[in-house]
């Protein structure tokens, strides 16, 4: 059991500046991602992208954005469940909440701030007739084990990074590769396509352009999928078929939470702090909504900024507290570190 | 500048005439959000950088429209339910030559 003083779940700017305002409560943090890295959407989706509206900084990449969150928390040694995806949670007659994901690992806290942003990341499925049957029977949108394809046929779909350089790395372990994609052009890495170019003319890789899988064929399991290339349709016999379509986030488990939702967002009171429906449940960022709400990452540093004191509130009801500002107060590290403005000299004219 | 015409068909099939202004520098995915036409969460989830496909829609009209950028064709490759006439509504700026554009929303996928 993970036992922290705020759970964030979602590892975004938002998710990441909340330990930040925590810290400074001395209140530690432990966040939960359904990615295996931290930073959201903007490490997952757009980290090469510049973003203008991030106050003081004119332009600042999404990438930059989060490594240099990622630096500002860092006093406050925030602990991280990565590559997990927030399941459900329980109240306890304490007051206190569990979260266990999805791999089964348990968190406790008293307060849960959920800073998820359009939800957990999912792969994108193919419409494919029966697709669902198939899963864990010869189809996966992710590949956990490599080991699992050691001597058999593989045919990967996709265009992107994934699909190039799962069919790279598989080209060591399988039978056979089968990279089908609807267009000649790649959009992945540069080197990933040309080693790919290698890898083929070596004929280690079959590349099946512009085409793609549009049915899959099997009584149990894969047997084959149906590609149709030119307005030809023929079979490829495979063990396996990796369908790497990229990830779309979706609201998932928590939408099961009972907590209040509208727009496919949770709704919390924003004339004061934040909260959900259930008390010591705080929804920040992107996955909340209230009138007039925006989704930007400077919207969600200050819902997280006056989520914290109320959580502290909520956490320690009989203590009074003022906020004091950093420039005053320094930032004092949960690791012994101390920053602090430099002291004034004062010199007197002779 | 004036507001142009433009109808869009939604994922259940209803078609919506709506006005559309084309001096704030707006797509047809904001268009189709600021009128609420899909749910939120379920389209511009990228922000509008042709970096996912959640605003997907097929052209129904005539009208030209600016050449598809290698993002926007890299990404309509990776979509689902892709036909000959489909653009992402995020990279069609509206514009007055725009007027009576015709669009329907592909499928959530």
């Amino acid at each position: 059991m993970i036992n922290t003083d705020i759970l964030i779940i979602g590892a975004g700017p938002t998710g990441l500046f909340t330990v930040f305002e925590a810290g400074l409560l001395k209140l530690k943090c432990h966040l939960i991602d359904a990615l295996p890295q931290a930073g959201g959407q903007c490490s997952e989706i757009y980290p090469k992208k510049p973003i203008y509206d991030i106050p003081a900084f004119p332009e600042i990449l999404a990438g930059e954005l989060v490594d240099n969150l990622m630096k500002q928390i860092e006093p406050f040694q925030p602990g991280f469940t990565l590559g997990e995806r927030a399941e459900t949670i329980d109240k306890q007659e304490d007051g206190t909440f569990i979260v266990t994901t999805n791999k089964g690992t348990k968190h406790r806290a008293p307060v849960v701030a959920i800073a998820g942003g359009l939800g957990s990341f999912e792969p994108r499925k193919p419409p494919i007739a029966d697709i669902v049957k198939y899963e864990e029977h010869g189809v996966e949108y992710i590949i956990r084990d490599p080991e699992m394809y050691r001597d058999k046929d593989v045919v990967i779909a996709g265009g992107g990074d994934s699909a190039l350089d799962w069919s790279i790395f598989l080209t060591d372990v399988a039978k056979s590769v089968t990279l089908i994609h609807r267009r000649n052009e790649f959009r992945g890495a540069l080197d990933s396509v040309e080693k790919v170019q290698e890898l083929k003319n070596l004929g280690k890789i079959e590349l099946i352009t512009p085409a793609e899988v549009v049915d899959i064929i099997g009584a149990e399991k894969v047997e084959a999928v149906s590609v149709k290339r030119n307005g030809d349709i023929f079979n490829r016999p495979c063990d396996h078929f990796i369908p790497l379509f990229g990830l779309a986030p979706k609201l998932g488990p928590i939408a099961n939470w009972g907590l209040e939702i509208e727009k496919n967002a949770i709704k919390v009171d924003n004339s004061l702090d934040y909260q959900t429906n259930i008390p010591g449940i705080y929804a920040i960022g992107d996955v909340n909504t209230y009138p007039g709400k925006l989704k930007l990452i400077l919207c969600g540093f200050h819902e997280a900024t006056l989520m914290c004191q109320s959580a502290y509130q909520r956490i320690h009801p009989d203590k009074r507290y003022v906020m004091k500002y950093t420039t005053v107060g320094g930032v004092e590290g949960f690791d012994g570190s101390k920053k602090e403005a430099p002291k004034a000299v004062v010199k007197a004219i002779e | 500048m004036q507001d142009i015409k433009i109808t869009i068909i939604d994922r259940e099939g209803e078609e919506h005439l709506v006005d559309a202004p084309t001096d704030m520098n707006l797509n047809v995915m904001e268009i189709v959000r600021s009128y609420e036409l899909a749910p939120e969460g379920t389209i511009g989830i990228c922000g509008g950088m042709a970096m996912c496909a959640s605003c997907q829609c097929y052209v129904l009209s005539d009208h030209e429209l600016p050449e598809k950028s290698d993002e926007e064709e890299a990404m309509l490759a990776e979509a689902f339910y892709v036909k000959d006439n489909s653009r992402l509504g995020c990279q069609i700026r509206i514009t007055p030559q725009l007027d009576g554009l015709k669009v329907q929303l592909a499928p959530e996928s």
